[in-house]
Parts: structure tokens; sequence; C-alpha cells
């Protein structure tokens, strides 16, 4: 067993789902409510990383972060480091391929939030933010823990994205996914087999603790 | 205090929805918004809360101005100090009746907020539920609370959507009789939106009848029922018996009419030229079934010949249908007590005589 490779599965995963909270609230309330023409498009965008092939992301992903590129060099001048081949550049890559595991939950739990109840919140005398706190935020819990669940699970499992943008350097960038590659290579199964199980037994605990969300949302709708 | 809750609007709406209203509300008055689907009801509503904005003209609560387009002010639902009641209530589900009454006190201390939603849930005789989600409360206990929630906080105008749709005939006799009681009690100007005639004629002191936005009548509900202002009134109200007539002769207190062929007279004050069309109405007061032993009398009852075409036995009622012998085309049609059909042995087909009475005919202005 790789532990410092699980360290930094764990630690991608982790920041990835976290990091992810706070955007995915912003886009799935803002898709779920809004009746802009353009929502569809932004949609399809944060849509896109489901289907795209990961290789395609994650050349993508080299290409904006390279020093040619306008945010890879900002972000050299402003952290004089590289961002391709960083843990920095794993998480940004991470966070973005990861959008529509984030969104998605949490734009239907807005969109179950009736109009009227949003409606009534604001004839009770409350603001937005008040609104969103006492009203908004306990309704949609569950979308947000199915949210965090999913892409935890599914950053975990991360491998194309991974390869393409952090390569393979341990203790940076190399993952559990990308070291049971490696093991494979070398014809060591048995640690890759080790690996694949610890993944396994996680990703069967992520998808049961979803099914129990559903679940309790199930229950809660009146 | 009680002087400054009046409210006064004129809108009018600049988005898709056509909305064109005018209206002054007295304080502790309640005016009903009457009208088929589509005809703007809740849309009005929502403009006066603020939850629709593509209105434009003014309201005023008392003397806070609420929307003035001309001067560019538009007050937040939030800080517009409303109650509003929603169709399907609109309770939080994930707080308990308690919580949901003290929502809108949350400038209130914690105590002082707490007593207040108690006091007003004891008010709407729910005392012992105040820990109850609203999926564990019937259908009228929630209308409850939804009430108490918007009374709660002493708000400058109460809307009420539809408030008794979603519950049972019974309980919505109950709940209506309870707002009855409990309206006297509210000091804000209050507005409740009804597709349901009997419910604006229990409930109101004005009944504003509303038709594709706008408003076509604005009326207590005896005078609305006995002078609706325009056969689309008349209609929207389920009146039937809508006809025309030429004028053939006018006096101080009555005009001759000819409808179609058969001489009527109909009692009147106003004045008419010789030769006008007039749209008038044969009320439910107005018609009078003769006994088929025992038909017409004088020419100021205006005795109509005809043929029942239709009996429907409608419980207690029997909607009749009588086609006159001079306008076949234009059947009577009104209600007369069940026992009336068995013990005349009335049945279809048979000939008969209905009264007009000339007091009681309606003409259209």
């Amino acid at each position: 067993m790789e532990f410092q490779a699980l360290e930094i599965s764990f630690k991608l995963a982790i920041l990835t789902s976290l990091l992810l909270l706070p955007i995915g609230i912003a886009l799935g309330r803002f898709i779920a409510w809004s009746h802009r023409p353009w929502v569809p498009v932004l949609q399809t965008l944060i849509f896109l990383p489901l289907v795209l092939p990961p290789t395609v992301l994650g050349y993508y992903f080299l290409v904006a972060f390279s020093g040619q590129a306008p945010f890879g060099s900002l972000w050299e001048t402003l952290f004089n480091k590289s961002l391709n081949f960083s843990f920095e550049g794993l998480l940004i890559a991470s966070i973005i391929a990861n959008l529509p595991f984030s969104v998605q939950p949490i734009q239907h739990a807005f969109s179950s939030i009736d109009r009227d109840l949003r409606d009534a919140a604001r004839t009770c005398g409350l603001n937005a933010w008040q609104a969103f706190f006492k009203i908004e935020l306990p309704l949609i819990w569950p979308g947000l823990a199915g949210a965090f669940v999913l892409t935890f699970a599914h950053t975990l499992g991360e491998f194309g994205v991974v390869l393409m943008v952090g390569g393979n350097l341990s203790g940076e960038t190399r993952t559990l996914s990308i070291a049971i590659y490696d093991q494979v290579q070398a014809f060591n199964l048995e640690a890759a087999g080790q690996m694949a199980l610890v993944l396994l037994a996680l990703a069967f605990v992520s998808l049961l603790l979803l099914q129990g969300l559903g679940q309790f949302r199930q229950r809660r709708k009146i | 205090m009680t002087l400054g809750l009046y409210l006064d609007f004129d809108l009018e709406s600049c988005g898709k929805i056509p909305l064109k209203a005018k209206l002054h509300i007295q304080p502790r008055e309640l005016v009903a918004l009457l009208g088929p689907s589509g005809s703007g009801k809740t849309t009005l509503l929502r403009s006066l809360a603020g939850l629709y904005t593509e209105v434009t003209g003014h309201i005023q609560s008392g003397n806070i101005d609420w929307l003035n387009s001309t001067q560019k002010i538009q007050i937040k639902p939030e800080q517009r100090s409303l109650g509003m009641v929603f169709q399907n209530y609109a309770l939080f589900p994930h707080l308990t009746a308690l919580q949901n009454v003290m929502l809108p006190l949350f400038k209130l201390s914690k105590r002082d907020a707490n007593q207040k939603a108690l006091d007003w849930l004891a008010r709407v005789h729910l005392s012992g539920l105040e820990l109850r989600k609203p999926h564990e409360l019937s259908g009228g206990q929630r209308q409850r609370v939804a009430l108490a929630r918007a009374l709660v906080a002493e708000p400058r105008l109460l809307l009420l959507d539809e408030p008794f749709s979603a519950v049972d005939q019974a309980t919505r006799h109950k709940l209506r009789r309870e707002l009855a009681l409990l309206r006297h009690q509210i000091e804000a100007p209050t507005l409740l939106v009804t597709h349901d005639l009997e419910e604006a004629l229990q409930l109101a002191d004005r009944i504003c009848v509303l038709h594709h936005g706008q408003i076509l009548q604005v009326a207590t509900p005896d005078e609305l029922m006995s002078h609706p202002r325009s056969p689309t009134v008349a209609r929207l109200l389920g009146m039937h018996n809508l006809f025309k007539g030429i004028v053939k002769d006018v006096s101080k207190t009555q005009i001759t009419l000819d409808w179609c062929g058969k001489t009527l007279l109909i009692t009147t004050q106003k004045t008419y030229k010789v030769g006008q069309t007039i749209e008038w109405m044969a009320t439910p007061q107005s018609l009078i079934l003769h006994r088929p032993d025992r038909p017409s009398n004088g020419d100021k009852e205006n005795p109509i010949e005809g043929r029942i075409e239709e009996l429907v036995m409608l419980g207690p009622h029997v909607s009749i249908s009588v086609r006159p012998t001079h306008a076949p085309e234009l059947p009577l049609r009104f209600f007369i007590p069940r026992h009336f059909v068995e013990r005349q042995d009335l049945r279809m087909g048979m000939s008969i005589f209905v009264s007009l009475l000339g007091e009681q005919l309606h003409i259209f202005d």
C-alpha cells in the first residue's frame, strides 16, 4: 500500500469537494431559478466534462496552465510556480472536471423549492441572505451532502485528467489510481490489488450514503 | 394608526400578463378579487406584494409609497410589512408550526417572539400542535398556521390567495367562519383572491370583479348581485337570461320593451330613447313559474308562454329551462324547488306560463 499516494488522493478529493460546495451552490441556484435565455448554454458548458474524454479535458488544462497561456502565466507571476505537474494545478483541474457532479444535485435541490416558498420567505420579511440561511440552506442540505459525496468519490477515482495535468510525481501528484496503474505496469499485481480494493470499498460506501440521502429527501417531502 | 392603514393603488402591467387595476381599500375592509382562472387575480396580488414587478403606477399603504413609478420608488417585498397566505400555504417544511409563525418576528427577542407566536397559534385554535411539522398537520391546520404566520407581525396589508381552495368542503366552511370572526380583529385592509362567488359573497365587504386583468366592477355583494354593471359581469357571476330588446315607449316610471315581438313592461327611473336597443336580464327574483292549472294574470307581470325543455334535479332544487313560444331560440333558465315540480307534476314538453316581474328586471347601462 502506498500511503503517500492514498494521502494525496484523500487531500485532493476533500479539497475538491469542499471548494466545489460554494461554487456548486452559486451555479446550481442560478441555473435552477434564472429564466435568462443563455442559461442552457451555461448548463451545457458545466456538463461538458461529463462526456468529454478525460484526455481531451486534460489536454486543454495543460494548454491553459502553461506559461504561454494567459491563465498559466498569471499564476506563475503571482505564485512563482508552474501550475502544470503541481498539486495546485491538479486541484484546479479536478474542480472544473467535477463541476457537473457538484452542480447537478444542488441544482435539483434548489429546483424542488417551490416558488411560493421563496415568496413566503420574502413576505415574512426576510431579505435574500436571511432567506438563504434560514430557509434555502436547511432545505437543500441533502443535495449539498449528495454533491459532496459524489465529487469526493469521483475525484478519488479520477485517472485521465490527473495523469495529463499532474503526471506521476511522487508526493506531489501521484494519486492512488495512478499508483495502481503504475504497479500493474510493473507486474506488481498484489500491491495494485490492495489499492484497488481500497478504492472499491470507498466507492461502495459513498454510493450507499447517496442512496440513504435520497431516501431521506423523499421522506421529508410534504 | 387605523386611519393610516388604507391601501390605494393604480397599476398597469408593462409585462406579458395584462393588468389594469385601480382601487382604494379602507382599513379593516375585506375586498374579494373575483374572477375566473387567468383573469389576473393572483398577478394583481403578487404585484401588490412586490413579488411581480412588471407593473407601473403607484401603490400606497397609508402615507408610505410602496411603488411610485414617476418617482422611481419600488420597495422590496420584505420591507412592505405584508401578511400573505398562499394557495398551498407555503409553510416551511423544515420548521415546526411554532417556528413558522415565529419567523416574521426575527427582529424581536426570542422570548417575545415565542410568546407572540404562541398567542397567535391559540387564536387560530392550534394550541398543543406547536411542535408539529407541516407534514404532520391536516390541510385545515396548515391553513391556520399560514394565517397565524401572515398576521403575527401586524401587517399593513393582508393578502389571501385562494386560501380555502386546498381543503375539503366541510373544512372550508369551518375556516370561512373562523376568518369571518377573526377579520374584525384585523386592522389592516385585506384582499382575498377567490374564484368562488359564494365565498366572496359570504366574506367580502366589497367584491372586485376581474377579467383579463381589468377591474370590471367593484361593489358590495348586494349591489353586485342585483345590479351587475355589464352583461360580461353578469355572465362571470354565473347569471343567465340575458337578452336584448328595443325600447318602444317611455314613461316616468317604466319603459315598454319589444323582446323579439313580445311586449314587456320594465320599471325604471332612468331615461331611454324610443328605438334604442338595450340589454336586459331576468334576475332570479324576477322569474315566477305559474301553476299549470292557474295560468297568467295582468300585463304588468309580463306573462310569457312557453314549453318546458329541461328539468334537471339538483338535490333540493331543480334547474328548469323554458322555451318561450314567441322566441324558442331564447330559453329562460332558472331554479325552482323540487317539491313544486313534484306537486304540480311538471314534465318535459309541458306548456307553461312564466312571469317576468317588471320591478325586478335589470337593464344594463
